[in-house]
């Protein structure tokens, strides 16, 4: 396993819906999705998915539908709406604009040097 | 809003299906991962278990994820309670004392309110109240017809289902065996219960078909009260017989409970036919068209308005001018739902709860303006607090929500005490006579109303107060608290809380001023010019016609009576007046002319006097001092030319100068002349203190005799002890006549009574006032202090004085606490105009007013500084500096 990196405040919400916008995913099923696309970099803390989850859903941004899984089992998929998938549009260009002007700004050296 | 409610009853209702929900959703993601640790080589069972463990805190995080889920509104808000109770058990002075003020002020403003419902809102609650009105005359605002008046009235009118009329009275009650007690009678005309609109509750009513002229229907129907207290709820008591004034009476009634008559103030004892008026007073006023003494009320037709009502009634009114001018005048209506005998007294009363009822809301906005100031100071106290919250990502919202619920939660415990003690203090009032021998009520028992408007203003008070911290709060910036350790003061905030409590000085300088102003009002009417002097006289209340004494006995009677009264040991002096003395309630009066005057029309009179019928010794007995002329002597009976002695305001009125008056001659509605022998001084005559001078005549008792005479016993003898000689006195001169014995001061009382009321009233009020004015300023003061006290220390390190110590630690509130009362003190100046009306002598710019009020307010600061002062004085620097 990579090393793991701490997630920054406000991010768990941008990966959450970049992992449902993959497709239609079940809570456990999304935790699997965030450690697959970040190689394993980024765990996210079983406790704290649900209460984001249902922020998103309460916010608009995801819809739920229950389902059956791949492992035969009940469970509750989320899904992105469409102001899900343009909010998830703005906060990816704004965190990319957020961490080019960090780059940007360590890569930074001693005038004259 | 409507979309918001149904959600949320959604919600309520199906929270079980969304706990369910969420409790699926959790465990199908166990079961999950525990799929996946299956896979990895564990067993089943231990997979399961390692899968709960890693989902770590199962019941902690439910409740976050519900939170989120729902945002369950009614779930937080238990939430908010219990953290709100939590909290406020932290500061448990604090919220004792939140909640004994507004206890107070809630319980005081549910009691004034009680008396709006009783006097305002639920007048009789009689079927179709709403068209019902009692006919006033236009000109004085007073309801009152003569029996012939009311007669024409009755038969002609077309714009009422039925004109009733009424009077309240005393009899004397006999119902077999012992002495008769005196009695409440309504004299109500045939129709009275039918206009009404009543039922029964036993037996049957009397109607209009039972009168057939004068004494043609004996009988009596019982209110509900009296069925209990003087028959015992017996049901067979209808077809007994009753003597009301020594006449029998046929019991054929109960009337339902609750009805005590169309006075609201009064209650009664026994409903009696009009027509038996003569049987009941002895003399007959059925016959007597110039002398208004019925109270007339009507149905209004509904499909009428008001204005066709009072045409209708109008046009028969000229007719009667028209065709009785000797008697009638000014006979134009006015329609009014007075329930006090016409808005002449109706209006004051109204006034006045009003009135009461501004300064107690007035007060809550103090104890708001108080606590208001107080949270505040709370809120920047537990800055810190918040901003860790903000920080940790709580929503400005939530928090909000806690310091509402908080302030709610204090006012709506604050408001259940308040109306509970308000419920005890009503309960006593509804059962409490003021004064034995009137039958006087007070009909403000509470009812849902009153719990309503109580629950109403405990939560508008919690937010109002639980407002004031909210900018405040809206403001924080988390960063910056956290670094600095403390809120930087930020100066605008503070002023709005200096702002507070200047206002809440100010309301409170209102009601102490407005307090000040009606005791002092009291306390002149008490020592006003009455014309008499009440002190160590005994009133003796004799009926003799309705003991079976013929006119003729009556004046030898009389006369046997004073000299009997005269043998008494220590009894100075011994007069007679009839028929009511000066200041007890009730009064004849009439009109009096010029002698140059021959047409005797009520338009031409020179006044409307009140009139007596004395003894010689009268004066004497009663302590009015004769300014000139001389007293009658027994001489003046029916065979000397008539005579009569004025006060100085008919001698003003009707001969232009009070010196010009003696042996002058001035003429009565009958014609006769009369001869001005003495002058009087002036006095209150009416039971109102606030009476202005009134004209006031005195007959020689032999040139116009009554048959209900009053014993005028001046003695310095102990009352009670002189009563009983009284009373063994009238027994040895005839054993059944029945006399009930008062002391002058307490037959007074009733006159008393409104500025009794109103002084009470306001005095508490202002008591209430400057109590919260005290733990205002006292709230303000000790805070600063707390706040500044390590500024204190060093500046006492630095060798400040003790003058510049307690300016810098209570100086800010006293300057407040100037600031408001001169400001309370002007309002209340212009709020006391009003007390004019109800307190005698009530005058705002009076000296000793406005010195009692600056006193007072300067009273008020010391008390409430006095500790913060001392405290300060008593730092120690060193200590201080030691421990931060």
């Amino acid at each position: 396993m990579a090393a793991s990196a701490q997630l920054l405040p406000g991010t768990l919400d941008l990966l959450i819906l970049k992992a449902v916008s993959l497709g239609p995913l079940h809570g456990y099923g999304i935790l699997l999705r965030i450690g697959q696309i970040s190689h394993g970099a980024l765990l996210v803390e079983q406790g704290a998915l649900y209460p984001a989850l249902f922020r998103l859903v309460r916010q608009g941004l995801l819809k739920t539908k229950w389902g059956t899984s791949e492992n035969n089992r009940r469970a509750k998929f989320y899904e992105l709406t469409v102001p899900g998938r343009k909010r998830l549009g703005e906060e990816t260009e704004s965190w990319n604009r957020l961490v080019a002007a960090i780059a940007l700004a360590l890569r930074a050296r001693p005038e004259g040097a | 809003m409507l979309a918001y409610l149904r959600s949320l009853t959604f919600r309520f209702l199906h929270r079980d299906a969304l706990e369910r929900e969420l409790e699926d959703e959790l465990r199908s993601h166990v079961l999950h991962r525990a799929d996946d640790l299956e896979r990895a080589g564990l067993d089943r069972g231990a997979a399961e278990r390692q899968a709960r463990v890693e989902f770590g805190g199962h019941a902690r995080f439910k409740e976050e994820a519900r939170d989120a889920l729902a945002g369950g509104l009614l779930e937080t808000l238990f939430r908010d309670l219990r953290f709100s109770v939590r909290q406020l058990r932290k500061s448990p002075s604090f919220t004792v004392a939140a909640i004994i003020t507004l206890a107070v002020a809630i319980g005081a403003n549910a009691v004034v309110f009680s008396a709006i419902n009783g006097f305002i809102l639920r007048p009789l609650g009689l079927p179709n109240e709403e068209t019902l009105f009692t006919i006033e005359r236009a000109s004085d605002h007073l309801a009152g017809e003569s029996y012939p008046n009311y007669i024409d009235l009755r038969d002609r009118v077309r714009g009422f289902d039925g004109l009733a009329a009424f009077i309240a009275n005393q009899a004397w009650f006999g119902a077999g065996g012992g002495s008769p007690a005196r009695a409440w009678v309504y004299e109500v005309s045939g129709n009275y219960f039918d206009v009404l609109g009543l039922q029964p509750y036993l037996g049957r009513f009397f109607h209009a078909s039972d009168e057939r002229g004068p004494g043609s229907a004996p009988y009596v129907v019982l209110t509900y009260a009296s069925w209990r207290t003087h028959f015992l709820g017996d049901r067979r008591v209808i077809g007994r017989t009753v003597e009301l004034s020594r006449h029998p009476f046929t019991i054929i009634g109960v009337a339902p409970p609750g009805f005590h008559g169309t006075v609201l103030v009064y209650t009664t004892d026994f409903f009696v036919p009009l027509v038996e008026q003569p049987q009941v007073e002895g003399t007959s006023l059925l016959d007597v068209r110039g002398n208004r003494w019925l109270a007339v009320f009507g149905r209004r037709k509904g499909i009428l308005t008001n204005a066709q009502a009072v045409a209708d009634l109008n046009v028969i009114g000229a007719q009667l001018e028209a065709s009785y001018p000797k008697d009638n005048d000014k006979m134009s209506f006015v329609l009014s739902r007075s329930t006090l005998g016409g808005d002449a007294f109706e209006q004051p009363v109204h006034a006045f709860v009003i009135g009461l009822m501004l300064l107690a809301t007035l007060i809550l906005l103090a104890v708001c303006a108080n606590l208001g100031s107080l949270f505040a100071a709370r809120a920047a106290d537990r800055s810190r607090e918040v901003a860790l919250r903000l920080a940790l990502g709580a929503g400005s919202g939530r928090i909000l929500r806690q310091l509402f619920s908080e302030a709610v939660l204090i006012s709506l415990v604050g408001g259940a005490i308040g109306l509970w003690g308000s419920v005890l203090l009503l309960d006593w009032l509804a059962t409490w006579r003021p004064f034995p021998q009137f039958a006087v009520i007070l009909p403000i028992e509470p009812d849902a109303r009153v719990y309503l408007v109580a629950l109403l203003l405990s939560v508008a008070s919690g937010f109002l107060f639980g407002a004031v911290p909210v900018r405040q709060v809206l403001r924080t910036d988390p960063y910056q608290v956290l670094k600095s350790g403390s809120v930087s003061p930020v100066s605008r905030r503070l002023a709005m809380r200096d702002l507070l409590v200047a206002l809440q000085i100010a309301i409170c300088a209102v009601l102490v001023t407005s307090s000040l102003v009606a005791v002092r009002g009291l306390e002149r009417s008490l020592r006003g010019n009455f014309g008499i002097d009440a002190h160590q006289v005994l009133l003796v209340d004799t009926d003799l016609a309705t003991s079976g004494y013929t006119p003729d006995r009556m004046m030898a009677m009389q006369q046997r009576m004073a000299d009997a009264m005269r043998t008494i040991p220590g009894v100075a002096t011994v007069g007679m007046v009839a028929q009511t003395p000066p200041m007890h309630l009730g009064w004849n009066d009439s009109k009096v002319f010029g002698d140059d005057v021959a047409d005797l029309r009520p338009g031409n009179a020179a006044a409307d006097a009140i009139q007596y019928s004395v003894s010689p010794d009268y004066f004497r007995a009663a302590g009015t001092a004769l300014l000139a002329g001389r007293a009658f002597t027994l001489h003046d009976d029916q065979h000397a030319p008539r005579v009569a002695i004025v006060n100085e305001t008919f001698a003003r009125k009707v001969f232009a100068a009070p010196d010009r008056a003696l042996d002058q001659f001035f003429k009565l509605p009958d014609g006769s002349r009369v001869e001005v022998v003495g002058l009087a001084q002036d006095g209150k005559y009416t039971a109102n203190l606030a009476e202005e001078p009134q004209p006031a005549m005195f007959f020689p008792l032999r040139q116009m005799p009554s048959s209900e005479t009053w014993l005028v016993i001046r003695s310095p003898r102990d009352a009670e002890e002189l009563s009983a000689a009284v009373r063994a006195t009238l027994r040895a001169l005839d054993p059944g006549l029945p006399a009930s014995i008062e002391t002058w001061t307490r037959d007074m009382s009733g006159a008393l009574f409104p500025a009794r009321v109103a002084a009470a009233a306001l005095g508490i009020l202002g008591a209430m006032g400057a109590i919260v004015a005290i733990t205002g300023i006292f709230g303000t003061a000790a805070y600063s202090l707390s706040k500044h006290l390590k500024d204190l220390g060093i500046r006492m390190a630095l060798g400040a004085g003790e003058l510049d110590v307690i300016q810098a630690a209570v100086g800010r509130a006293l300057r407040l606490l100037a600031v408001g009362s001169l400001a309370g003190l002007v309002l209340g100046i212009l709020a006391s105009r009003v007390l004019g009306s109800i307190v005698y002598e009530a005058t705002p710019r009076d000296p000793v007013v406005l010195i009692a009020a600056v006193l007072a307010m300067f009273l008020v600061g010391l008390v409430a500084t006095w500790i913060p002062a001392r405290r300060a004085l008593s730092v120690d620097p060193s200590m201080l500096m030691r421990e931060q």
